[in-house]
């Protein structure tokens, strides 16, 4: 049993089911994210640990207490909008110990509590000013202090950063994440985005239609994924989806793949897992970086294999050269260093990084163990 | 070159089209204003000088008599009060039947948009009705009402009829105000600990005030001004839109003309008031409202 348990929680609008049978156990001090497409059910979810949304059935519980009928204010939870939800009327002050005022905290007590999140936080000079006078990242930090001042079990953060600019949302990421080494609270988080899942998270709830597709962490959601929607959700570009051919080569089993001129190429698997496969079609999935120059592919790799191929596309990107090319008849994409020398319309050697490779069942989009 | 020329003309027709605009708003300006004129400078003249004389011509003789008759000693009816005591009826009246209207509305409002509940849709539907009911149709329903309770004939049936009659309106504005209200905010409320009427008072009221002004504006005139309700459940405390027209109707001895003027700017001053005083958050909060709604 955990810290935060959602046990078999299901949630229906009228006779719309829009959460299936949710699991998910959450230790103390673990920063878990929520993230999927939007309409998946995640602030739903969100809103059912917090005591917004009722529970249709199931169970939910914090310190090992059910919560299902409790009332938000008694969760010991507090949360942070996506809008930040501040009172427009109140000072930045006041908003902040606004929940310890209906909680009776004496004001010697409030005070001191707004002066040590004002610290934390470098909003003391803000605090006398109207939410309407302070700029996005300033109200981002007082919706944060407003949580913090409570000191709750649970955070929860719905999209937290998704109204703020690119640069500012990667300083306010660091920061969070920051905040989380230092404080060490129970944190769930929402978003949509996979990158602010996979930089904050201890553990990531990949959500979909109203499942959870994979729980896991980082590592195990990016290297593993339980199925095509987690693989491609997750990571950017997106993982490269091949229809392939399982092939047996001198007893081993290879991916039977097309180059851009139709010729078969074999790529040996790292395991023989998927042995069983053999003759049958699959989907290979293989991430972007993974598919290299040959100088550049990974020296830790027991697998690499080599594949000559002609250019369609190159993107320089500052930092690295995204170059498409077309694989069993689909666009793949590769990572390049930024200074590889490749050009469009020529052919040049790549090599593939098969130890991260995976491969799914075309029919149920599961993964198959390679 | 094209674009020089083009933006040329525009100026020269914008400048006259703003001309014949200022002249067709002053023209609806004197077109308004001209019977307010009239009945200021016939209130202040004697008699004499209207019955003898021209209306639009400004004052020889220079007197408040009138007003000071239509204030307290002309005849009202049979009595001769002047139209003092009935001032203070609508006073009475008014300010109660404001307060309880606008308040409910904001409560129904904060309800029907913050709180909703299973066939919430429905129950607005029916208060929006309620707007569009005539007066004449529930004047004998109601008689009955205020008769069952006891209340007949005073200045608190008036206020029950008038709180009744609003309740539809003021609904309407404070629901499609609070409509536009951010239901996060109730919801970070209520995780902060604040409860139904905490979440009212401290979060929704403190950015109510265009809306307010709206609903009291409204309610106020349309309640001052109104003459069906008051002649038919005012009893012996009539309001002061009754009482002039028994002041303009008397038909005992001459009619005076600027006794009746000057109370009818009396019956029309408190409502001129609180126009003067909050029209401009008035026009404000109807856009408000009606944007966001
Ligand atoms: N009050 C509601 N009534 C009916 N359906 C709702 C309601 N709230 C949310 N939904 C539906 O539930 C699903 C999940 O919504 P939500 O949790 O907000 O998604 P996300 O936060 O992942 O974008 C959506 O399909 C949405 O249409
Ligand atoms: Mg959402």
């Amino acid at each position: 049993m955990g810290f935060l348990d959602i046990s078999n929680v299901t949630k229906a609008y009228g006779n719309v089911e829009v959460l299936h049978h949710v699991d998910i156990s959450v230790q103390e001090g673990e920063f878990l994210v929520l993230v999927g497409p939007s309409g998946c059910g995640k602030s739903t979810l969100l809103n059912m640990i917090a005591g917004l949304e009722g529970i249709s059935s199931g169970d939910i519980s914090i310190k090992g207490k059910v919560v299902n009928g409790v009332h938000p204010s008694k969760r010991n939870i507090a949360m942070v909008f996506q809008s930040y939800a501040l009172y427009p009327n109140m000072t930045v002050a006041q908003n902040i110990t606004f929940g310890l005022e209906m909680h009776g905290i004496p004001k010697a007590e409030r005070d001191k509590a707004l002066a040590e999140v004002a610290k934390l936080l470098q909003i003391d000079h803000l605090l006398s000013r109207k939410p309407g006078q302070l700029s996005g990242g300033q109200r981002q930090r007082v919706a944060m202090g407003r949580a913090l001042v409570r000191n709750p079990d649970v955070f929860l953060f719905d999209e937290p950063l998704s109204n703020l600019d690119a640069k500012l949302r990667v300083d306010m990421r660091t920061e969070i994440k920051k905040l989380h080494h230092k404080l060490k609270t129970t944190i769930v988080y929402v978003t949509h985005d996979q990158i602010e899942a996979m930089t904050l998270s201890t553990r990531i709830a990949v959500m979909y239609k109203g499942y959870v597709q994979q729980l896991g962490t980082p590592k195990e959601i990016y290297d593993t994924p339980a199925n095509l929607f987690v693989a491609t959700f997750m990571g950017s570009p997106a993982m490269n989806i091949l229809p392939a051919r399982v092939v047996t080569e001198n007893g081993a089993p290879h991916a039977e793949i097309t180059d851009a001129d139709g010729q078969k190429r074999h790529l040996r698997f790292s395991g023989n897992g998927i042995a069983s496969w053999a003759n049958r079609d699959i989907l290979l999935g293989i991430r972007p970086e993974a598919i290299t120059d040959p100088e550049g592919a990974d020296r830790k790799s027991g697998n690499v294999q080599q594949i000559r191929n002609r250019v369609t596309v190159t993107e320089p990107a500052g930092s690295d050269t995204f170059v498409t090319m077309t694989l069993s008849g689909k666009d793949a994409i590769s990572r390049m260093r930024a200074d590889s020398n490749v050009v469009p319309g020529e052919t040049f050697d790549f090599a593939i990084n098969m130890d991260k490779a995976v491969a799914f069942d075309p029919e149920s989009e599961n993964r198959i163990v390679v | 070159m094209m674009s020089a020329a083009s933006q040329e003309t525009a100026v020269s027709t914008g400048r006259i089209a703003r001309t014949f605009i200022y002249l067709v708003l002053l023209l609806f300006s004197l077109y308004y204003l001209l019977p307010l004129y009239v009945m200021v400078v016939n209130s202040v003249k004697p008699l004499s000088e209207i019955t003898g004389g021209n209306m639009m011509a400004l004052p020889q003789t220079f007197t408040l008599e009138p007003w000071a008759s239509a204030w307290s000693t002309a005849q009202i009816g049979v009595e001769p009060t002047g139209l003092k005591p009935y001032f203070i009826n609508s006073i009475l009246m008014v300010v109660p039947a404001v307060a309880i209207s606008t308040i409910l509305g904001a409560l129904n409002g904060y309800v029907l948009t913050k709180w909703r509940f299973k066939y919430d849709g429905i129950v607005f539907g029916l208060l929006l009705f309620s707007c569009f009911i005539p007066f004449q149709i529930v004047l004998i329903p109601m008689a009955v009402v205020l008769g069952k309770l006891g209340i007949a004939g005073s200045v608190s049936g008036l206020v029950l009829v008038h709180v009744v009659y609003g309740i539809g309106f003021t609904t309407l504005y404070y629901r499609n105000y609070y409509a536009a209200f951010p239901t996060e905010l109730v919801r970070a409320a209520m995780i902060d600990g604040a409860g139904f009427f905490r979440i009212f008072w401290r979060i929704l009221l403190p950015v109510s005030g265009p809306i307010t002004v709206v609903s009291v504006i409204w309610q106020f005139t349309n309640i001052w001004n109104d003459f069906l309700f008051g002649v038919s459940f005012g009893g012996t405390r009539q309001p002061m839109t009754v009482a002039l027209n028994n002041l303009v109707q008397s038909s005992t001895g001459v009619k005076e003309y600027n006794v009746h003027f000057a109370g009818a700017i009396l019956a029309a001053l408190p409502t001129l008031l609180v126009y003067i005083v909050a029209g401009r958050y008035f026009v404000r909060g109807l856009m408000a409202g009606s944007v966001k709604g």
